[in-house]
C-alpha cells in the first residue's frame, strides 16, 4: 500500500452534495449513486489492493449526457474518475475521494455492423468478447483477446490498450481500432479517426489509445473485425530450462514464423496449473511452451511440423502436438487457469507485467530467483514468450503484516530489472497507480514532461483521472515555461506565463 | 532559403534552439522526395541526411534502430539480408530516406492487413519545438508505458519533432507472394470481388483494382499455404468472376500502379481515403472530370487524376464521408489549396493545441500547411 493518491480537496467535498443535486439533474432516476453502502461496490477495479469509494458514481446513457456531466464538472473544478468495466491490473480506475466516478456500463449497444467494410461500431461498455459474438455467425470476430475478454469492456481495452495471447501476430488494441467519438474534460465532442484506416491529420487516435483515461472519456468505438482463421493448431513443448526454451523460440521467429500465440510457463506455474486442470503437462521439465499457429489448414499442417523440428534442434525433451480442438484447448487450459491455480497455492498474488528483449530472459529469470530469496517470497512466471512480455506472479500472504508492501517492493525491483535490461515497466496492464512512481525509472524528466504537455493539451486544468501514470503533478503553465539555455533566457524581453 | 545540414542530434538541437529564439522557421527534410507536397514556402531547410545508420539491429527481438537519414533501399535491404521486412510496405521515390516515410505516414498495399507506418514505429529519440531532447515509446514489440507518441510522431510530416533516432518493429517477410487477377471488372464488380476475397479465410493481403480493369489480389506466406490459398480463391469468388495467377515480375509493376497512383495521367493527384463501400460511387460521381484513378486497400484508398485544379474531388470525398489529400499539383494550385482536407473546428483546435504542446514557438509551422499558417481562417 505505499502508492500515495493526491490529498482529496476539501472544498470540493464541502460542496459534494450540491455536485449530487447537478448530476441528478444531468442523468435522472438511478444514473447517480451517492449512499455510501451503495458506493462500496465501486471502490476498487482488478487492482484489489488498493480501496477508496468514491465521491459519487454517474452511470450516464447518452453522449450528451457524457459531456454535460464532464462540462458541469470542467466549470465546478471536480475531477472525474472515467471507469469501464473495472478489470484494471493497474488501478487506472481507482476512484478517488473528491472525484465523480463516470462508469460506462450503460453503453451496451452494438450499433452497426459492416462486413463488406469489415468494421463494427460498438458503443464502450460492449465487451470485448460480446464484438465477436456478435460477428462470430458471419464467420468474423475481433482480435484482441485480453484474458478478461468475458467481463472487460470494448472502452477499457481502447483506455488501456489492450493485447492478449495472440497479440503477437494480430496486434494490440491500437491496431485493431479505427475510429473513436471522444468528449473531452470540457464537454466538447469530437471524432477521432474514421471508419477507414489513416484517416488524415495528427494521428490523436493513436494517442488516445492507451491513455488510461486521461485525455478524454471515449463514447463510441469502431473497430476491425477479421475472418475467422479456418483452423488452429497448437503444440506442448517441454524444455529442461528457460534457455533452451528461449532459444526455440528465437529460432522459430528467426524461421519465419509469427505463431498466433506463443506461450511460456516456468516449473512453479507448470506445477500450480497442472495440480489444479490436470491436463497433462509433464512435470519434469523447467519450462513449457505452448505454440499455436492458425489459418488453413495446410499452413498450420506446415508450421506445426517446423515448430516441433525446431525445439527438437533446441534440446526440446517432450512434444505433444494437439490432434483435434478437444486437444488444443485442453494444451490451454492449464496455461488460461495459471493465475486462479497459483491462487491456489498461495493466499494471495501480485501479478507484474514487465517487458524485457527476448534474448535477457535466462538472465532475468536467474536474477528474479536471487529477488525472490531476498524478499522470501515465491514467484511463477508465465510468459507471453513471442514478444518478450514477462508476467511473473509474486506469492504473498496480506494477512501476515508487511507482506504486501514486500511484494510491492519485489515487484518494483522486477520492474527495474526488466528497465535496466532494455525492456519497460507494462507490456499490456497500463501504468494507473501501479507502476506510477516508477516511470522516471524509464523516462527522463524531459521525456515525462513532453508527455504531460499532450494531457494539458487535452485538459489543462488536470481535472480527469489525476493521480495516474505521472508521478508528479505538474501545473500546465510550469509545464509551458521554456527553459533556460546556455545561461541566456530565450526571448529574456517577453513577459513570462 | 537557408539550407543545414547537422552533422548529429547535438547539431540539431541546437539548430532548433536558436530558431526557437530568433522565431525562425525549420522545413525538416529525409531525401526531399515529397518537398513538393503542400503550399510553397521559404522555411529553412534541415536536412537530416546525415544522421544516418542502424544503430541496432537483433532480428531474433524483431526490432531495428536506426537514424532518420538512414535511406530507406538500405534498411530494405538489410532487412531483406535477414529475410525480414518492413511490413507496412514503406515506398518511395529513388533518396527517399526511413525518416521522410515514418513522417509522411507513407504505407503501401499491404497496409489493410499489416497496418500503416504508424503501427511500426515501436519507439523514438527526437528533438521538440522547444530545443528539448525527448524519447518515447521503447525499443521492445510489446509496451503501453506512458501515452503512446510514436502514433503522433508517424504521419506529423516532421511537425511535432525532429526524430534523431527511430525504433521499428521487423516482420519476417513472407517466403512466397502470389498475385491473382480478375479481368474485365467495372468498379463496384472490382469492389465487391475484393470485399468477398478479403473477408474470406483465404488470408488475403492486399487487394487493388487499376481502372483499365484489372483487380489483383495478393496471397502470401509458407509455399504449402500460399498453393492451398490460391486453390481455393477462385471457389470462394465463383459468384463475382474467375481468377487466374499471373507471373511475379508482371504483379510487380501491377501493384506499384495501384500502391503509388505515380502511373494516372493528369497534373493534379489527390488520395482519397473513404469507407471502401463508396469508392465505386466515388470513380463514378468523378467521371465526368476526365479523371484517372487506381484503387487499393480493398477500395479504401483511391488515387485520383485529373488535369486542372478542380476541387471535386475534395468534396466528393467528403459527400461520401472520407477525405481528399492534394498530393500533386502546380504550385498555383498547392499555394491556393490545403493539401489535408481540412478537420471539423473542433478537431482543428484540438491538434492546434497537441502541436503546441511539443513546439510552442512553431518553429515547425512553416507556410506547407494551411493549418499552420493560418488556422482560424480555414473553412469549417
Amino acid at each position: 500500500m505505499s502508492i500515495k493518491m493526491p490529498v482529496p480537496d476539501q472544498a470540493t467535498l464541502a460542496k459534494r452534495a450540491r455536485i449530487v443535486a447537478a448530476m441528478r439533474s444531468i442523468v435522472p432516476g438511478e444514473g447517480v449513486i451517492d449512499d455510501p453502502d451503495a458506493l462500496r461496490p465501486w471502490e476498487s477495479d482488478g487492482l484489489t489492493a488498493y480501496r477508496q469509494p468514491p465521491m459519487l458514481v454517474v452511470l450516464p446513457e447518452t453522449v450528451e449526457q457524457v459531456a454535460a456531466v464532464l462540462r458541469w464538472c470542467h466549470a465546478e473544478g471536480v475531477k472525474v474518475v472515467p471507469r469501464g468495466s473495472g478489470t484494471s491490473l493497474s488501478g487506472g480506475a481507482l476512484p478517488l475521494a473528491d472525484a465523480v466516478l463516470l462508469g460506462m456500463g450503460k453503453f451496451k449497444k452494438i450499433l452497426r455492423i459492416d462486413y463488406e467494410d469489415r468494421i463494427a461500431v460498438v458503443q464502450p461498455g460492449v465487451t470485448n468478447l460480446a464484438i465477436t459474438q456478435a460477428v462470430e455467425g458471419r464467420g468474423f470476430y475481433y482480435a484482441p483477446d485480453p484474458s478478461s475478454q468475458i467481463a472487460c469492456s470494448i472502452g477499457g481495452n481502447v483506455a488501456e490498450n489492450s493485447g492478449g495471447v495472440h497479440c503477437l501476430k494480430y496486434g494490440l488494441t491500437t491496431n485493431n481500432v479505427l475510429g473513436v467519438e471522444l468528449v473531452t474534460m470540457d464537454g466538447e465532442i469530437v471524432r477521432l479517426g474514421a471508419d477507414y484506416p489513416d484517416a488524415g491529420g495528427l494521428d490523436l487516435l493513436g494517442v488516445i489509445v492507451g491513455s488510461e483515461g486521461l485525455l478524454g472519456v471515449v463514447t463510441e468505438v469502431t473497430v476491425r473485425i477479421l475472418p475467422k482463421p479456418q483452423t488452429a493448431r497448437a503444440v506442448l513443448l517441454g524444455f529442461p530450462d528457460a534457455e533452451s526454451a528461449g532459444a526455440c523460440v528465437a529460432h522459430v521467429i528467426a524461421e519465419g514464423i509469427i505463431p498466433a500465440g506463443m506461450e511460456m510457463m516456468d516449473r512453479p506455474a507448470i506445477h500450480a496449473a497442472e495440480a489444479f486442470v490436470k491436463v497433462g503437462y509433464p512435470l519434469d521439465v523447467g519450462a513449457l511452451l505452448i505454440v499455436e499457429v492458425d489459418g488453413p489448414a495446410a499452413e498450420c499442417d506446415h508450421l506445426i511440423d517446423e515448430i516441433a523440428r525446431i525445439a527438437d534442434a533446441n534440446g526440446a525433451t517432450s512434444s505433444l502436438i494437439s490432434q483435434d480442438e478437444a486437444q488444443r484447448v485442453a494444451f490451454w487450459a492449464g496455461r488460461k487457469a495459471a493465475f486462479p491455480a497459483v491462487g491456489r497455492i498461495s493466499p494471495d498474488y501480485y501479478c507484474m507485467d514487465g517487458t524485457i528483449p527476448r534474448r535477457r530472459l535466462p538472465e532475468v529469470l536467474r536474477r528474479m530467483e536471487a529477488l525472490s530469496q531476498k524478499y522470501g517470497l515465491g514467484v511463477a512466471n508465465v510468459f507471453h514468450a513471442g514478444d518478450g512480455n514477462l508476467h511473473p506472479l509474486i506469492l504473498y500472504d496480506a494477512n501476515i503484516p508487511g507482506e504486501l508492501d514486500r511484494a510491492e517492493e519485489f515487484g518494483n525491483d522486477i520492474l527495474r530489472l526488466c528497465v535496466e535490461v532494455g525492456g519497460v515497466l507494462t507490456g499490456e496492464h497500463g501504468v494507473g497507480i501501479e507502476k506510477r512512481d516508477l516511470m522516471p525509472e524509464m523516462f527522463a524528466p524531459d521525456d515525462l514532461a513532453q508527455q504531460q504537455r499532450v494531457k494539458c493539451a487535452f485538459d489543462p486544468e488536470l481535472l480527469l483521472n489525476p493521480g495516474k501514470v505521472f508521478p508528479t503533478l505538474h501545473r500546465c503553465a510550469e509545464l509551458g515555461r521554456m527553459h533556460v539555455h546556455h545561461g541566456q533566457l530565450p526571448f529574456a524581453d517577453l513577459p513570462r506565463f | 532559403m537557408a539550407f543545414l545540414q547537422p552533422r548529429d542530434a547535438d547539431d540539431l538541437t541546437e539548430i532548433v534552439r536558436s530558431a526557437a529564439s530568433a522565431g525562425e522557421k525549420l522545413e525538416l527534410r529525409g531525401g526531399g522526395t515529397k518537398a513538393d507536397f503542400g503550399a510553397p514556402r521559404a522555411a529553412t531547410v534541415v536536412s537530416v541526411a546525415a544522421l544516418s545508420g542502424v544503430i541496432d539491429y537483433d532480428p531474433a527481438e524483431l526490432v531495428l534502430t536506426l537514424r532518420p537519414g538512414t535511406p530507406l533501399a538500405e534498411v530494405e535491404a538489410l532487412l531483406a539480408a535477414e529475410g525480414q521486412m518492413l511490413a507496412f510496405e514503406p515506398w518511395g521515390a529513388p533518396g527517399a530516406t526511413i525518416g521522410g516515410v515514418i513522417a509522411a505516414g507513407v504505407a503501401g498495399s499491404r497496409r489493410i492487413t499489416a497496418g500503416s507506418a504508424r503501427d511500426h514505429l515501436l519507439g523514438f529519440q527526437a528533438v521538440s519545438g522547444r530545443g528539448e531532447s525527448f524519447v518515447a515509446g521503447a525499443k521492445v514489440v510489446k509496451n503501453v508505458t506512458g501515452y503512446d507518441l510514436p502514433k503522433l510522431m508517424a504521419g506529423s510530416w516532421g511537425r511535432i519533432g525532429a526524430m534523431t533516432e527511430l525504433t521499428l518493429k521487423a516482420l519476417p517477410a513472407p517466403r512466397m507472394t502470389t498475385t491473382m487477377v480478375a479481368e474485365g471488372l467495372g468498379p463496384a464488380a472490382a469492389h465487391a470481388l475484393m470485399a468477398c476475397a478479403l473477408g474470406s479465410n483465404a488470408d488475403v493481403s492486399a487487394a487493388a483494382h487499376l481502372a483499365r480493369g484489372l483487380t489483383l489480389l495478393r496471397v502470401a506466406g509458407f509455399a504449402p499455404s500460399v498453393e492451398a490459398r490460391c486453390a481455393s480463391l477462385p471457389g470462394i469468388v465463383s459468384a463475382h468472376c474467375t481468377v487466374r495467377r499471373v507471373a511475379d515480375d508482371e504483379a510487380a509493376g501491377l501493384w506499384d500502379e495501384a500502391m503509388t497512383g505515380s502511373g494516372l495521367a493528369g497534373e493534379t493527384c489527390w488520395r482519397v481515403h473513404l469507407p471502401p463501400r463508396h469508392a465505386p460511387s466515388l470513380v463514378a460521381r468523378l467521371e465526368p472530370l476526365g479523371i484517372d484513378w487506381a484503387m487499393d486497400w480493398g477500395g479504401s484508398r483511391v488515387w485520383i487524376a485529373h488535369a486542372g485544379s478542380s476541387l471535386a474531388v475534395r468534396q466528393a470525398a467528403a459527400d461520401l464521408g472520407g477525405e481528399a489529400t492534394l498530393v500533386r499539383a502546380d504550385a498555383a494550385m498547392r499555394a491556393a489549396v490545403p493539401p489535408f482536407q481540412p478537420r471539423a473546428p473542433g478537431l482543428a483546435a484540438l491538434e492546434q493545441r497537441v502541436r503546441l504542446a511539443f513546439d510552442p514557438k512553431g518553429v515547425f509551422a512553416t507556410t506547407r500547411f494551411a493549418e499552420d499558417a493560418h488556422a482560424d481562417l480555414l473553412p469549417a
